[in-house]
């Protein structure tokens, strides 16, 4: 399937996919609306470490421990790969976000539930919206031999 | 220089055309009355401003001497231009060409033709070979004596043109009562009046001819290069500069006809690319050598030469031109109905792909093609 | 005592679009945007923008703009502002002022000046979506003797020459000037476009002897990064005498911009000054010159054609007639209006001359002197568009060098900071963070891509002008008329006045 990848040579550390993640989930056309004044949650987070930036995301694993570990069910592994969360089956648990080996399963901001990336199937973007704005071209969307 | 509209070579004049040829490979003659009907079936395609002629064989009783022929407009043109001729050749026999006054027929100048032979002496001391001295001779009246020029150089060949519908230039010059192999003619459409004879097509260098139809483009790249070996663009018409080129390519760097075409009308990259070996590797090197030599552009020439004729194209074929044979006689034309109209029945007609040369020549007569 | 010099931009925030998301403090390296807690807000401190519009670029709610300021001084037509802070400015310092890029003066661009024909009625003009169109062409000497083998065949006597797809390449820029991304965007488009890029003074990093068929090296006052093994990789050979930015002065590198990686493929010390002479200290006159070439051929052995770079002055085409006869097979015009890394402003800005003319002049002399073939002509400095490429062409150019115009597609804003090293987009500089920013897979594509439209472009004018291969326009002047130029102008161009017909 195709994923996310990001290529850390080219990653500057901008942070400007996670506001772009930030913005395409907030379901308001206006990015000035949609983020001016807020604290954003983005599904996407770039780790700084000195000149090492990468931005990090789910992996949508193929054995997705997220998934395994989840004691309502509210989150699964399509057909088309995509481990997504059901919103309305999330108790707020947040085993998942424990579990996760990249910390790319995260509390949504009212801490009822817990919230991940789903490639922008979800939301009004339609494509990953950090793919397409990263100015250096080092978060990519492709499918990779290996998987992760 | 007269009061009036500028003359070739104070301006770039461009033109459309009809052109023909025939030869007889076999080397009989025929008078110039086959040519002067041919191109009057493409009466329209000329304007009454420019026609003219070449016939190759005409002169057999002074075949050894260069033939020229001179337009004199003063008096004065044509003293200074005797002095230079004396200086340079022996001059073997001297007269004004015999011409035929005709209404259609106005304003022509004072015409002359000359039988010479360098000057052993002078021809030793200018180091040149005898065609490049010949070939300066000229160049050096055309640039350099106002009111005098040579239309014609060749050995046993004579161009007769001037400013007219070709048919009455024919009947002006009584070319009924000339006999060559091979004749070429052409019909001129200026899109400028200057009215001046030497501005009439066929353009000629030594024994080469050439009738074009067409206006090309490549036109001051092409001048530019040719005037860089010594030739001077003073007519300013690509009939002039295709003639140099072709003069240059065969006479000083050796080429072939067909070599020669394949500058001038060079096939594409990628038409090369699709070639044998062999025609890849030198057609390439051609390009590689000559490059400035390309002619883009719509043309259509008739190039004459001892012993043979050449019809070629521009490589998009952006100009008419049709080949045909019967019996030892080959036929060029822009139309075929100027063909059809002197040999109704013919044994092959067809019409070359842009850039594909057509040579005739004499039997074993030892042309320049192939 | 140091004065304040107000500087020349501000940078604008509209704070109804900014979000705060720090993105331009971030990308500042020259530290312009910071980000005030207390406030919550973004501030800006314009004493230290250059004005390269990294942040305005990356500004996800486009918040951002640079305007000129409108701070005055009291107005004067002889005194103007830039003028009288230069003077402040070395007041302060006492230092000879340097700047980037090409010269930034309001001097008359000629190509500007030239108006293109095109076909109508008599003859026809050719569509290039429907019929071939060929901008191929071969550079270096067409001096060929005709030879033939016994059966016939000609010979190839010809020099070696170099194929080009498009009449364009990318001029000299050196590691160490410009990035390793930098260079590997412009080797890797020159392969893909078949054309060629070129080394600069700085020598061949290791990594890119792999794209040395499309390389160009050349070869300086400094020698810097020159071995054998540097030449034999090449397509090409070129000695560079003079830049346009800089005729008369050599290269300045500042210790800043040596790295390791510069300092190895140089062959100089790191982190020093890297300072060419003025003169290539074995060249003092034109049979010098003649003996560099002859060198550079047999170490060679005889393979690679050879080019000499030279800065348009005054006397140009004398140079170039002189050049034309040391065995050279291209000479490259580089013009007053040339880009450089670093050059004295004073330089940058007063000496040379346009290479429009430069290229008219040099192309007149060397026919009238039968030598036009001795050589390839390659013009720069700076052709800035395709319509330029097709005027320099017309006028009598083989190609032309693009330099300024590359970097444009690598994302360079023309800011004319390169001296500082602190190059935002990751092209001028030698910073790690700030190189990673030009990521080659995306600058390559980039380049590719203008030089393809120029391709297309040229093809459009080619067309319409009824001439359907490149050598067919080469030095064809009457496809060109003058405007608003005046008699001298033309004389010098070779051209007549718009509206003289033919």
């Amino acid at each position: 399937m195709k994923r996310i990848y990001v290529n850390e040579q080219w990653c500057l550390g901008c942070h400007l996919c996670e506001y772009e993640c930030a913005y395409a989930n907030s379901g308001i056309a206006d990015m000035v609306r949609a983020l001016k004044g807020k604290k954003i949650y983005p599904r996407v987070h770039v780790e700084d470490c000195g000149e090492i930036h990468f931005a990090v995301n789910c992996r949508h694993c193929n054995e997705a421990v997220c998934a395994e570990s989840c004691i309502s069910g509210a989150l699964s592994k399509g057909e088309d790969g995509i481990v997504r969360i059901d919103g309305n089956k999330c108790v707020g648990c947040l085993t998942c976000v424990l579990v996760c080996p990249y910390g790319a399963v995260m509390p949504s901001p009212d801490g009822h539930a817990a919230m991940k990336c789903a490639l922008c199937t979800d939301n009004f973007a339609g494509e990953p919206n950090c793919v397409k704005h990263c100015p250096n071209g080092a978060i990519v969307y492709e499918t990779r031999a290996n998987g992760l | 220089m007269r009061g009036r509209l500028m003359r070739e070579g104070e301006f770039r004049d461009p033109s459309g055309c009809a052109v023909a040829g025939v030869i007889d490979r076999s080397g009989r003659k025929m008078t110039g009355e086959g040519m002067i009907e041919a191109i009057a079936v493409m009466h329209d395609r000329s304007n009454g401003l420019g026609g003219g002629f070449a016939g190759y064989g005409i002169y057999p009783h002074y075949k050894d001497f260069y033939a020229f022929h001179l337009f004199y407009d003063t008096v004065k043109a044509q003293e200074e231009t005797e002095a230079f001729l004396k200086l340079h050749f022996e001059i073997v026999y001297s007269s004004q060409i015999q011409t035929r006054k005709m209404p259609a027929i106005k304003d022509e100048p004072v015409i002359f033709r000359y039988f010479l032979a360098p000057l052993p002496r002078k021809l030793a001391d200018s180091q040149l070979d005898e065609r490049e001295y010949v070939a300066r001779c000229v160049i050096r009246i055309n640039a350099g004596t106002e009111g005098a020029y040579v239309f014609s150089s060749g050995k046993n060949m004579g161009i007769f043109k001037g400013v007219g519908y070709p048919e009455d230039i024919g009947r002006f010059y009584r070319l009924e009562e000339y006999e060559g192999y091979a004749w070429t003619c052409h019909g001129r459409y200026p899109t400028n009046t200057p009215g001046w004879w030497g501005g009439a097509h066929p353009f000629g260098l030594l024994d080469f001819s050439v009738v074009h139809n067409g206006e090309i483009s490549s036109y001051d790249a092409n001048r530019r290069y040719m005037e860089m070996y010594g030739y001077k663009c003073t007519l300013q018409t690509d009939t002039e500069v295709i003639t140099y080129i072709v003069d240059y390519l065969i006479r000083k760097k050796g080429l072939t006809l067909d070599e020669v075409a394949h500058v001038i009308a060079a096939s594409f990259w990628s038409t090369i690319a699709r070639k044998d070996e062999r025609a890849r590797e030198q057609e390439t090197l051609l390009r590689r050598m000559f490059p400035s030599l390309l002619v883009t552009g719509p043309f259509s020439i008739i190039l004459g030469y001892e012993g043979g004729l050449m019809a070629l194209c521009d490589r998009l074929k952006l100009r008419s031109m049709v080949c045909a044979e019967k019996g030892d006689r080959a036929y060029i034309s822009s139309e075929e109905s100027a063909i059809r109209r002197i040999e109704p029945s013919l044994d092959s007609i067809y019409a070359p792909a842009g850039g594909e040369p057509v040579i005739y020549e004499l039997y074993g007569k030892g042309g320049r093609g192939q | 005592m140091s004065l304040y010099i107000r500087p020349d931009y501000e940078v604008v925030r509209n704070e109804n679009r900014c979000i705060a998301c720090r993105v331009c403090e971030r990308q500042c390296a020259n530290g312009v945007h910071s980000f005030d807690p207390e406030t919550g807000l973004m501030k800006a401190d314009e004493s230290k923008c250059v004005n390269c519009h990294r942040c305005v670029s990356l500004c996800p709610t486009h918040a951002l703009k640079i305007v000129k300021t409108d701070d005055v001084y009291r107005e004067n037509a002889n005194w103007d502002i830039q003028t009288v802070n230069e003077v402040y400015r070395q007041a302060n310092t006492g230092g000879v002022l340097l700047s980037s890029m090409g010269n930034p003066k309001p001097y008359p661009v000629f190509w500007d000046k030239l108006l293109l024909n095109a076909s109508q009625v008599t003859n026809p003009p050719i569509d290039p979506l429907r019929e071939p169109m060929e901008t191929q062409l071969w550079l270096g000497k067409r001096t060929a003797k005709t030879e033939r083998t016994a059966d016939g065949r000609l010979k190839d006597t010809l020099a070696p020459q170099l194929k080009l797809s498009v009449p364009v390449m990318f001029s000299a820029m050196s590691y160490g000037s410009i990035s390793y991304n930098a260079h590997e965007s412009l080797a890797r488009a020159a392969e893909e476009l078949g054309i060629y890029y070129n080394t600069g003074e700085g020598g061949l990093h290791r990594d890119f002897y792999r794209y040395g068929k499309n390389t160009i090296v050349q070869v300086a006052s400094g020698r810097f990064g020159v071995h054998k093994e540097y030449l034999e990789t090449a397509a090409a050979i070129e000695i560079k005498m003079g830049q346009g930015a800089k005729p008369g002065i050599g290269g300045h590198l500042p210790g800043a911009k040596i790295t390791e990686d510069v300092s190895e493929t140089r062959m100089i010390p790191q982190g020093v000054d890297a300072i060419s002479p003025a003169p290539h200290h074995d060249i003092y006159s034109i049979e010098d010159l003649k003996q560099l070439v002859d060198s550079l051929k047999e170490a060679t052995d005889y393979k690679k054609p050879v080019i000499v770079k030279i800065a348009a002055v005054h006397n140009a085409a004398a140079i170039a007639s002189g050049i034309a006869r040391s065995g050279a097979d291209i000479i490259a015009i580089d013009g007053y209006r040339g880009g450089t890394g670093a050059a004295p402003t004073r330089i940058r800005d007063n000496v040379g001359i346009p290479i429009e003319m430069a290229l008219a002049q040099i192309d007149e002399r060397l026919r009238r002197e039968g030598i036009r073939d001795e050589v390839s002509l390659v013009v720069g400095g700076s052709v800035r568009s395709s319509a330029d490429v097709v005027k320099a062409i017309a006028l009598g150019a083989d190609a032309c060098y693009i330099g300024t115009a590359a970097l444009l597609a690598l994302g360079c804003h023309l800011c004319r900071s390169c001296h500082t090293g602190l190059c935002n987009w990751g092209i001028a500089t030698q910073r790690p963070d700030l190189v990673k920013r030009l990521n080659p897979d995306l600058g390559y594509k980039r380049l590719v891509n203008l030089v393809t439209a120029w391709k297309h472009e040229i093809e459009e004018m080619m067309g319409g002008m009824g001439i359907n291969s490149l050598e067919a326009l080469r030095g064809n002047r009457l496809m060109l008329r003058g405007i608003g130029l005046t008699d001298t102008e033309l004389r010098l161009l070779g051209i007549r006045y718009a509206g003289e017909s033919l």
